[in-house]
Formats: structure tokens, sequence, C-alpha cells
């Protein structure tokens, strides 16, 4: 508790920062961990610059896509090369920060890390230590508002996963279906549903009106979008785990570390 | 059936006050309030607590339960462990009167601040043709007991005594919600949500959700959609150019 | 003596449910300053705990209805001993009321063309009960509570001031009503907060305070509803009619302790729900009344068969009118063929499939389920009669809602005569917006109307403050919970649902005993927020409400809605223009005398059929109605 609400408001006297007898700590924990671990995970990745290609599948990890850098292997750049083949500079570095912010001003990702990072407040009824809170009214957490142009671009970018997906069920000179066509295309399928669970997309699709009656086809979607959106949570874990398993399964495959099991062709 | 449970209650007013034990038997099937009430009558008198209906539809009995605020009438003791001591506290969020009493008058004035129902213009008493899928959004709002339950828990105002003036606090924001939402509702009130009642101090980390008797998804369904209504109305530009262009705003959408 | 805390209102109106928010309303609307006195916070009022809905013959889903449906059923209802003008103006007015609800943002369930849905209740012919899910009451409160700030923000444009023309002391009650020259001047209270002692100056003061539900051991009714109303207007000088009648609710939860008296609604047994012995027997077969034979099946199959086609099949007799089921439980508890903890079962679960059940009644699976760890959908719950509201209260002018005492008004369940002497479902909401506006009408025309304005008697005020600290004062008494919980014990062993002559002369000796202690109750501590303090003063009102309940109950020697004696079992219609009027003597004490009910006007009886008033009527009664006026011959 903050000392300027301690002593002058006439409330109760209770010196204890917090009285619950659970373990509160835990969710917050668990958080940090998740979440510093997956970015770990993903900062390597994404600057390796390697075993993000298997040439003879089409398989290409979404840390990578689109591969857009000169330094892209050629199959693996359906969108044209052009960004400079910079180390620092990640292959998909043209819709990564996108899909960086697209998450960073998520709304359930918000609640994650104030609690988990910020501690602000760590768990319910346990207060915070912040002198000051100003939440999301000034710059630059003001910004959390821009989260619908990112949902924008989140739909353009899910479009370009859906291509890798289809680019990814190929075998020997024709269709084919292997594990990782499988793994890549449940990830994309699982990542439509988290943006489309968003809840911009919930306002844009219908929560905005006042009138469903007058709006049938809307007022269906946004009902559907909110039975998602009661998901965004699971959604938000369960792709942050499909990324990385995606992205790992072609690294293992692009490394050499075993073979794709292939169902057809 | 019965056994002793060992109570720690919060005795005191706004200048001083201590945890005092109590030792008192707890029968089946009992709730927090019933053994407050038996502390009352068989061994402290004056044990001040608020209450009124006993059945969660009044929203009198808030206080703070193991640390988590909790309406005593709906707090069945068989969900905690026999031999644990039990902390029982008023609400830390407002100022206290006396033991587990606070002065919750914050609530009526942020109430005040919130214009009422604006009336369509034309419409006769009798006359409101409202359909069902329109006002079900704000019946759920409506649904509030009002036990300020989630104004308490909000650390905003919890842990930051100096936001009071600036932030109405999840249950007026849901209230603004609410009129945004109605359908026959003749004000704009988006803009006001934000420059005026606080809404950008939310950082919606859902714990007034998660302490409401109601179950009423206060963040998912009254703060997110009255965030996003605020970016229509002052951040985002395709909305803007669009309601000039068409002549139209959304709220009349 | 301490300073007392001073306000100068033109009207001031105790108690803050429906009635007193609605009198409020309109007080002000006419530009009088008022005040809401309310024992509790704004909005947590009883009125909350209405489920089922509010009627008003809107006809929006059987277009039917009309306002004099509306009035027939409320008259059926209460037995014809309704005050027959309340009754009218009830069903005359209600739609407005309802619809003016709207305009305060209320958000009612709608019909598929956009207008209030209505729904079905017992005694109502039509679909006629506004409702919001099961949370009316909520919503009407609610609804109240904001058209009170609206007209605050209002103030606050105008003033700068949100409460220069109402004004709201929650947490305050009041406790002696202030009388200058036989006219109302103010009312004397506390602060329950800091027990620091207040005068409000007005020349009107309207009660809206609730009913007396606490007199009983278990009741759905809240700690505030400990009869202030009827006992202030009682030591005011006022008269009280028809307190012989109180409606025993038959279906509320026994246990767990906790939740005793907690409804459980109708809607379970109109979906299907029975009630069974311990024996497994479903008993409500024994106890179909003569007079309801035509109308209530007699084997279970024949019961069953009715929920699917009612055209064809009589009712089951757990539709029975609340007063008959209630008995029925009553008397197989009595006869030892209750449930463990003193009910009966009532059983859906093996009437409906799980999902049926939730579907239809939610709330009560909720409320089982989080209250008393009963899952409906798998066991039967324990229930048993619960005092509910009370059809009797403070004689008033229908029009004006004024009582026989200058500048005292009176709405709501605290005014008697309205609902007869047994209350239809639904006619309670109703009957505080009705005749909350009216009795803020009444206050404010009484108040234009008044010449030089009383000044409040200081000896008076003292007087009050020093009853106030009696509790403080005494030495050696008993604590105020002891007596309060035998009075309890009293009155719903002896004075409760089922009555016999006997048994209520021993609760008027009992009560005579509770007297003495009530004015020896001994209080500890401090006045600040001292509960044990609350209750002393509030066993005071309870005590004389008591009396009241007693010696009515115990001269109507007939059975009539929520007046059952056993010792005289049927209805008996020399009774029925009869009522038994109460005031003060004293402190503790009351006097009754009985006093005849004004005749119908002619064109309302004409809207009965001759048939049907017989039943109820004394055969000169009925010389006015028209087919009597058209000639004895057509209807022989």
């Amino acid at each position: 508790m903050s000392t300027i609400t301690e002593t002058s408001a006439g409330r109760a006297r209770i010196s204890a920062r917090t009285l619950r007898t659970d373990r509160w700590w835990l969710p917050p924990l668990l958080t940090v961990a998740g979440l510093t671990a997956w970015v770990s995970y993903a900062t390597v990745r994404v600057f390796m610059q390697k075993w993000y290609w298997v040439p003879e599948y089409h398989y290409l990890t979404p840390f990578y896509s689109p591969c857009v850098s000169t330094g892209c292997e050629p199959e693996s750049a359906l969108f044209g090369r052009f960004l400079p083949n910079w180390g620092i500079l990640p292959f998909g570095a043209l819709t990564l920060p996108f899909l960086l912010m697209f998450r960073l001003t998520c709304y359930y990702y918000r609640k994650a890390y104030y609690r988990g990072f910020w501690a602000s407040p760590p768990a319910c009824a346990v207060a915070e230590r912040h002198k000051r809170y100003t939440g999301e009214t000034r710059w630059p957490l003001l910004g959390q508002n821009l989260h619908r142009y990112f949902f924008y671009v989140a739909v353009l970018i899910s479009v370009i996963n859906t291509i890798d997906a289809v680019d990814s069920l190929r075998g020997n000179g024709g269709f084919g279906v292997g594990l990782g066509s499988l793994i890549i295309t449940g990830n994309v399928v699982l990542l439509w549903a988290y943006t489309v669970s968003c809840h911009s997309c919930r306002s844009i699709m219908g929560g905005r009106l006042n009138h469903f009656s007058k709006h049938p086809l809307r007022y269906k979607l946004w009902t559907q979008v909110s039975k998602l959106n009661a998901k965004h949570q699971e959604l938000a874990w369960i792709t942050l785990g499909t990324l990385a398993l995606t992205d790992f399964y072609v690294m293992a495959l692009s490394a050499g570390w075993f073979s794709d099991p292939r169902i057809v062709n | 059936m019965s056994y002793t449970a060992h109570f720690r209650v919060w005795r005191g007013d706004s200048n001083k006050g201590e945890l005092v034990d109590y030792n008192v038997e707890v029968n089946e099937g009992e709730v927090v309030l019933d053994v407050i009430h038996r502390l009352q009558q068989t061994q402290t008198g004056d044990l001040a607590v608020r209450w009124n209906c006993k059945a969660g539809k009044c929203g009198s009995c808030g206080a703070e339960i193991n640390g988590r605020p909790r309406l005593m009438c709906m707090t069945r003791m068989s969900i905690f462990d026999k031999s644990e001591a039990l902390t029982v506290t008023p609400m830390r969020t407002f100022p206290v009167i006396r033991d587990l009493v606070t002065d919750v008058e914050f609530n009526y004035q942020k109430a005040r601040e919130i214009p009422a129902f604006a009336p369509p213009a034309g419409v006769a008493p009798g006359e409101y043709r409202m359909e069902q899928v329109d006002v079900e959004r704000s019946q759920e709002f409506r649904k509030c007991i009002e036990c300020y339950l989630c104004q308490n828990v909000c650390h905003v105002v919890r842990d930051h005594e100096e936001n009071k003036p600036a932030f109405a606090g999840p249950r007026f924001l849901m209230r603004i919600a609410e009129l945004d939402m109605h359908p026959l509702d003749a004000a704009d009130r988006k803009r006001a949500a934000q420059e005026e009642h606080g809404l950008g101090y939310c950082n919606i980390t859902k714990c007034c959700t998660e302490v409401c008797p109601e179950h009423i998804k206060i963040t998912d369904n009254a703060l997110i959609p009255l965030k996003e209504r605020v970016v229509d109305r002052k951040y985002d530009p395709l909305v803007w150019l669009g309601s000039k262009i068409f002549k139209r705003t959304p709220a009349n959408a | 003596m301490s300073e007392i805390e001073r306000h100068s209102y033109d009207v001031v109106v105790i108690g803050a449910g429906g009635a007193g928010l609605r009198a409020a309303i309109e007080a002000r609307a006419r530009g009088k300053r008022t005040a809401i006195i309310s024992k509790s916070l704004l909005g947590k009022a009883h009125t909350v705990m209405a489920e089922g809905g509010c009627a008003a013959s809107m006809g929006n889903v059987n277009s039917n209805d009309n306002w004099m449906v509306h009035f027939r059923d409320t008259m059926r209802g209460g037995k014809f001993f309704n005050n027959w003008r309340m009754a009218e103006l009830h069903a005359k007015e209600a739609p407005d009321r309802v619809w003016e609800l709207e305009t305060y943002g209320a958000l009612f369930d709608r019909t598929k063309d956009g207008k209030i849905s209505q729904r079905n209740f017992g005694g109502h012919t039509y679909p006629r009960l506004a409702h919001v899910g099961d949370r009316t009451g909520l919503e009407l409160i609610r609804t109240l509570q904001q058209k009170i700030v609206s007209l605050q923000q209002e103030d606050f444009k105008a003033t700068g001031d949100y409460e220069s023309n109402i004004k709201v002391f929650h947490e305050c009650t009041i406790t002696d009503l202030l009388k200058t020259d036989g006219v109302i001047s103010g009312a004397f209270g506390y602060w329950r907060g800091t027990g620091g002692f207040i005068l409000f100056e007005a020349p009107a003061v309207v009660l809206a305070t609730g009913g007396i539900g606490k007199l009983f051991k278990t009741t759905t009714n809240s700690w505030e509803y400990t009869g202030d109303g009827h006992a202030l207007a009682l030591r005011a000088g006022a008269t009280l009619i028809n307190m012989e009648f109180i409606q025993f609710h038959p279906t509320a939860m026994v246990w767990p302790p906790s939740v005793k008296g907690i409804l459980v609604t109708e809607s379970v047994r109109g979906d299907g729900g029975v009630l069974t012995n311990s024996e497994g027997k479903r008993f409500m077969f024994d106890y179909i009344p003569d007079v309801f034979k035509e109308q209530y099946a007699t084997t279970a199959e024949e019961s069953d068969r009715w929920y699917t086609d009612p055209d064809n099949n009589r009712r089951p007799p757990e539709l029975l009118p609340r007063d008959e089921v209630a008995r029925a439980i009553n008397s197989e508890v009595k006869a030892g063929r209750g449930s463990p903890h003193g009910g009966v079962f009532l059983d859906v679960s093996s009437r409906m499939p799980a999902e049926v059940i939730l579907k239809k009644l939610p709330s009560m699976y909720h409320q089982f389920k989080v209250l008393a760890d009963v899952d409906i959908t798998k066991e039967p719950m324990q229930v048993g009669p619960t005092c509910h509201y009370v059809m009797g209260g403070v004689e008033v002018e229908p029009d004006t809602a004024s009582s026989n005492i200058s500048g005292l008004f009176a709405a709501g369940e605290v005014a008697g005569g309205m609902h007869g002497s047994n209350r239809l479902g639904g006619n309670s909401l109703s009957d505080l917006l009705v005749f909350g506006r009216r009795a803020g009408l009444g206050a404010a025309n009484y108040v234009d109307g008044l010449g030089a304005r009383p000044a409040v008697n200081e000896a008076d005020a003292r007087a009050a403050e020093t009853r106030a600290l009696l509790p403080f004062k005494n030495e050696g008494g008993e604590n105020a919970y002891t007596v309060h919980l035998e009075l309890q014990q009293t009155m719903n062993d002896l004075v409760g649902i089922i009555r016999k002559g006997e048994e209520i002369e021993l609760a008027l000796k009992k009560l005579e005993d509770l007297a003495i202690r009530t004015r020896q109750v001994v209080v500890e501590g401090h006045r600040e927020f001292n509960p044990g303090w609350h209750l002393a003063l509030d066993l005071r009102n309870m005590l004389l409400v008591s009396m009241c309940v007693a010696k009515a109950a115990l001269e109507r020697v007939e059975s009539r809605g929520g007046h059952t004696r056993d010792d005289y079992p049927v209805m008996d219609s020399d009774w029925r223009h009869v009522l038994l009027v109460l005031s003060a003597r004293g402190e503790d004490d009351v006097r009754l005398r009985r006093q005849e009910q004004v005749p119908m006007r002619p064109d309302l009886l004409d809207l009965f059929e001759l048939d049907e008033l017989k039943k109820y009527y004394t055969g000169e009664e009925l010389g006015g109605h028209r087919a009597g006026t058209a000639g004895e011959s057509d209807t022989a």
C-alpha cells in the first residue's frame, strides 16, 4: 500500500500487505517464468538466421514468415526479398514487430504482464508497491489503445501464415502431407482462433452496435466471436506453445536432427 | 457436526484497531455471517457489522475473509479448514466506521457523477420498444447488487487513495457501459468515460471480475468494450472519417 | 443532554424501498424539499428480494387484460376483504407506473415485438407480471435510486448542490414521530454510525417502512422488517387495520440454519415439483378443501397429465393457494412426518431431467448449491412455511394515502387495506409504485394547503431522546437478543400460521411479560454502530406490533386468507365487512375496535357476477348489484 493511502484516509489500520493465506504469488510467478522462457527462446531463434526452412517439404517456421531478407533462401521467400541481410535484422523483420505489438497490446497479455512483471497488482487484494499509478492514461501506455491496428495487421499476417500452411502440403514433386504439415497447419488454425478471439475484433464485429436486432449478421458474428473471446487467455498461451513447437520442429528437421514422418507422399 | 473455530476479527475505528481472537461455535451449513452473528449474540454484543438480506441479494455484508473480498452471507464455513484461523477484516479501500463496517460514501458520490439515463426525445412512456437481444448486455450489468467488492479490490484506488477523485471504479465504469449500450439512451458517454471518469486508469487486471458475487464479466463485457468504444471515438481516424462521410455516429448505428 | 442535529424539510419519507423512493420522487417533482431516511444504505431495501415481477394489466402478452380483470383478481385473492378503492386505483394506475420506470432507465425483459414481457402468476387471469428474470425487485429499486440521482443532478446544475432538494439520510433510524397540536411536526431519530441524534422538522411524513417479518422466527424478511412504521404510526395516534392477516409462504428453505426462511419460488411447483413427507407420500392430495374439489386433481396420474394438457385435467394440489399449502405442510410436520430438518420434501429431481431443471430454475439451483450444498437435480429440497408479508398496516385514505393524523402518510407494505386478507404475488411491487406516488403527491398537496408550519415542541424531542437512551441507563435487565428470540418464538408458536383461541391468549400473556422485559433491556458499550442498542430500540416497535397481531387474531373468529383459526376453520360472511382497528394505549399496549367496511361502489360491484359475490357477501349487502336492481326475479 502506498504511504499516502495509509494514514490520511481513515481506513482500517492493517499493516499487512495482504491477509491472503493461499499461494497468491504462484500465478504471477508462473506468468513471469512462462513469458520469460518463451521470449528468450524466440529471441535466440529469430536472430539465428538458420534452420528456418525445410526445402523438400516447403516448411517455413512462423518466426521467419514472410522471409523477406536478401539472406533468405530463394524458395522460402514467397513475397520477395528486399530487406538487407544484416545480422541484427531478423529475416522476418517485416512482420515480427507487429506480431509483438499485437500481443503486447492484447487485453489478456496486458493483464498477465501488469500482474506478473509490473506487480500492479501482483494478485487481487495484494498491495502493489508503486508510489504512483496512472494506468493507461498517459504515454506510453496510452498506446495500448492502438491494439485494433495491430489486430488488422495480425489478420493480414494470419493470411500469410495460411499461405505458408498451404505451401507446406508438398511431397516429392507434388502434393504431400507430413507431420510437419499438420503441425504448421494446426498452428495456423490456432493463430486464427487467437487473432479472431481478440477483444478488438469482438468490438469491430458488433460490440460497438447498440441495436443488434437491426444487424442480424453482425450480431451472429459478435455472438461467435464472443464465445471464442471467452477462451482468449487459453488461446494466448496455447498459441505461444504451438508457435514454439512449430518453430522447434522446423529447426529440428532443417538441422537434420530427425526426419519428418510422412503420411501422404 | 459442530466445532469450535478460531476467528480473528478486526475491531476498532479509524484511529486504531487490531485483530481480536475469538473461539466460537460453528454448526453445519453455516456461513461466515452466522458466526459473526453468534459472536454478537454470545460474546461481544457491540461488534459492528453491516448486513441486510443474508441471501446474497442486497450486497451489504462485504468484508475480507482471509484477505479475500467476499460477501459474508455467501461464504460457507465448509470451504475452510476447521483448524485454520479465519481472519475477518473490513473492506480496506474505504474509511472504517467501526469494526467491520466501512463508510462507502465514495461510491454514492461516484454514482452521482455519472450522468443519468437520457430518455429519447419524443418517445412517450409506454411507447418504448426494445428487442430482447438489444437489452441483454445492459441487463447483465444491472444484475449488480452494489456490494462494492469490485470498488474495494481495484488496486487503482485500493493502493492509491490519491486516485479516488479521478477514477469512478469498476462499478461505475460498468454503469457508463450499461448506459452506452442501452438501445434508447440518447447521450454519448464515450469521451467522458475516458476524460472524466478515469477509464484509462483501468489496466484490466480483472480483480473486479474475480470478486464479483454476481459473476458479472465486468472486465470482458463492460470495461474492455467501453475502452474499445472510446477508441472508436477518440483514437480511431478510420471510424472518425467514416462518421464524417456517412453522417452518423456509431452510437446510433 | 447532547446537541441534536437539526434539519428542516417539506416532506420526510421514512424508508427507502420502492414505496419510499417513489414517494420522494413525486414530492420532489412537486417542488417539495424532501428527505429520505433509511435504516440501511440506499439501494439495499427489502424490495431487492422480490423475484417474480410487478403486476400491471398492460396487455402486452394477452390483449384481453385490462384494469377490470386485474381488479377482480385482486379482490378475489383478498377474499373480497380489500379496500376496494385502493384495489381500483392500483389496477388502473399500475401500467402507467411501470411504463414510467422505462423512462427512468429500467430494462425489463421484452416480448417479441419489443414491449415489456409479462409472466403468469398465481391468481392472475392473464400473464401480467413485468419482470427481469428473477430479480425484478432489484431492477425496481435500482431504477428508482437512479432516478433520484438524476433529480439530484438536475438540482446540482441549478444550485451547485446535489442535495439541495432531495437528500438521502442513510443508516439513520427514526424512533419517534413528533406532533404539535395534533398534527405532524417532525421526526426524531439517530444515526446508526455515530449514535448521534437527529431531528427533522417537517409538516409531512410519509411512512414507507415495509413489514413486520422479524416478529417471527422464520421469515423471508430481513432485519429491517421490525414494524417500525406500524409502531411509529400507532404511537403518533394513527390506526392500524387488518393486522391479523399475515401471509405465510409455503415453501422456504429450512436448512442450513443460516438460510432458514429464504424463499423457494412458487415456480418450482408450477414447473412440476411435488411435495412429499418422510414416508415418501405425496400428501397434498389429502388436503384439498371442499371448495376446491372441482379444480384440483385427486390422483397423481391426473396431476401429471395437467402439465401437458391443462384443458382436460385438473391442477395438481401442490398448486393450491399459498395459505392452503402452508397449512398442509404445517400439519404434516406437526404429525411427525416431516423431513430431518423440520420441513417437508420438495422434489424436482425425480420429475424432470437435470438440464430442464437448470434451464427453468437456474437461481433455485444456484441458491441450493451455494447455500445448502444440495444439488436439486439429484436430491429433493427441504422446505417449510415462513412469514412472508403482512397485509395489515396503517389505515389510510385511498386517494391521498393519508392516515387519520394530519400530515402522516403511508404507502407500501406498511399501509393496510389494499390486499385484503391475502395478497396476490406480483401485486406488491405495483402497490409500491402506485401508492408510493400517491403518498408523495398527497404529502405535497397537504404541505401546499398548510398555512403556518407546526413548530416542534422541544420537550417532545427531549422525551424521545430520553427514551432512546433508556437501554444505556437500565440496570440488571437482559440483552435485547434474548428478549427478541423469545418474542419470535412466542409469535411463531402461538400466533403463527395456524391459530387457536387459547394459544393466542397465552401469547398475549407472554407479550405482557415481554413488554416489561423490553423496557428493561440493557445495552453494553458505546453508541457508535452498536447493533445491541439498535435491536433494543427496534424491539420496542416489534412488541407493540405483536400486540396488534395477537389481539386482532384473537378477535376474528373465522378463517380467511392469511388468518387461520383452528377453532373457527370456515370463512364467515358476517366477518367480511368488519375491520379490526387498532390504536396505541401507552407505550406497550393497544386497543381494538370494530369498524364497518365501506360498501363497494355499485359500478365496481357490477364487475362481478352475483353468484360469485354470494360466496363472500351476506344477502343484504348485494342489493346494489346490477342483477339486484334489475329485479330479483331475473336472478332467481
